[in-house]
């Protein structure tokens, strides 16, 4: 019930600040670990996390699944953790041409959906949990 | 050191900055001579389906149109058939040409556009349901007749200002995940968007039998669809923004041939 109470508002208000460093985003944005099993339902769910749409990755039950960017096994090798962070986060901080959507970002956007206007396409706490799988993903493909 | 080696240093240093180029940036238009159409793309039966007129859905669409391009209506009481007479001779050509610029509109229309503008100024009939059935079998009847023609859209003065209007609207990034047509059409046709093949969005065979709508479809549907993928709001139905970008669309698939009614999975 706490948590509820909690994580509802959080849910309606604007991404909260957070602050990069070099290439990364040292700090969880929520506080707190994710929870990687949460982090594997929602990339495997194609229309919440959207990340099998492009990537590839070690989710053999989804079989219809992205060669547009790299292979999600290996991620949790290949970058640390405040890397995946700001990645997620707003990829353009990293790469201003990245077909990367911002999921956490809500400004600079043009002609967004009324249903999905002032939202970022994930909250805190799912990216926080996203974060924590991917740190799982310790081979490459 | 030799002139040879000097030549190999040169071609090196381009080739260099030709990689630096591209890999910085994003990729430039498809070459015309690497140009695909989505129905290369296709598995067999699919492509077998669109090929063969007994089997094309589309056809049926095609055979209502021929219906109804005999059909007098409105208070004119004039069929098409009454003004342009055998379509198979008159509309020879015709929707390789669109979107073309209205001399009196100084804008683009579409095939269906045109459709509709004949028949509230000519017949003088209540326009017909966007997306409707009737509609679509004009469209598609009409289309029908420059199969297997190249599209013949030209940039000229009166078209080159709407094909930048267009070109302009398919490289902006729009909606909630923030990409552009170009992106996944000329950066990334034919990875795979979640298994299926990326077209590169050649709109060569529409009014056009989509298997995953179960029925006939215009490109502006189409269009619709991928905006709201991207989650961007839609342009209202009939926006300028459509037919510029259906115009620069197919510039842009100018000489390849026409193949609606064509059918896509």
């Amino acid at each position: 019930m706490l948590a509820l109470t909690m994580t509802a508002p959080a849910l309606a208000m604007d991404p909260q600040p957070y602050a990069v460093v070099g290439d990364t985003i040292p700090l969880s944005l929520t506080g707190g670990r994710g929870d990687p099993a949460k982090g594997r339902s929602i990339v495997a769910t194609r229309t919440q996390g959207l990340c099998l749409l492009c990537h590839s990755g070690p989710i053999p039950e989804e079989r219809l699944q992205g060669t547009l960017a790299p292979n999600l096994a290996g991620a949790g090798s290949r970058s640390t953790e405040g890397q995946l962070r700001l990645r997620i986060v707003d990829a353009s901080r990293v790469n201003p041409d990245t077909i990367m959507p911002p999921y956490y970002r809500t400004d600079g956007l043009e002609r967004v959906s009324k249903s999905f206007a002032g939202k970022p396409i994930l909250t805190a706490e799912e990216i926080e949990d996203v974060v924590a799988y991917l740190l799982t993903l310790r081979e490459a493909p | 050191m030799s002139r040879q080696g000097l030549v190999a240093l040169a071609c090196l240093w381009i080739a260099g900055l030709a990689g630096l180029v591209s890999w910085g940036g994003q990729a430039a238009e498809i070459p015309l001579q690497d140009r695909q159409s989505g129905y290369q793309l296709m598995t067999p039966e699919t492509r077998a389906m669109q090929d063969d007129d007994a089997a094309n859905p589309g056809m049926l669409w095609v055979l209502d149109g021929e219906a109804l391009w005999q059909r007098k209506d409105g208070r004119a009481n004039l069929s098409c058939a009454d003004c342009h007479g055998d379509a198979r001779q008159s509309m020879k050509g015709v929707a390789a040409r669109y979107p073309a610029v209205d001399p009196g509109l100084q804008k683009p229309v579409d095939l269906e556009q045109r459709i509709e503008m004949c028949r509230t100024e000519k017949q003088q009939a209540p326009p017909l349901r966007a997306e409707g059935k009737d509609l679509l079998a004009l469209a598609a009847y009409v289309a029908r007749q420059s199969k297997g023609m190249p599209i013949a859209v030209v940039e000229d003065d009166h078209t080159r200002p709407f094909i930048s209007a267009g070109r302009e609207i398919y490289e902006r990034r729009q909606g909630q995940l923030n990409l552009s047509c170009a992106n996944c059409h000329d950066d990334n046709s034919g990875k795979r968007l979640a298994g299926s093949p990326i077209p590169q969005a050649h709109p060569t065979g529409y009014p056009l039998y989509r298997l995953e709508w179960q029925t006939l479809g215009s490109l502006q549907r189409r269009l619709r669809n991928c905006l709201v993928g991207m989650r961007a709001e839609p342009y209202a139905p009939g926006a300028p923004e459509y037919a510029e970008l259906e115009l620069y669309l197919m510039w842009r698939a100018r000489g390849m041939p026409m193949e609606a009614p064509g059918v896509r999975p």
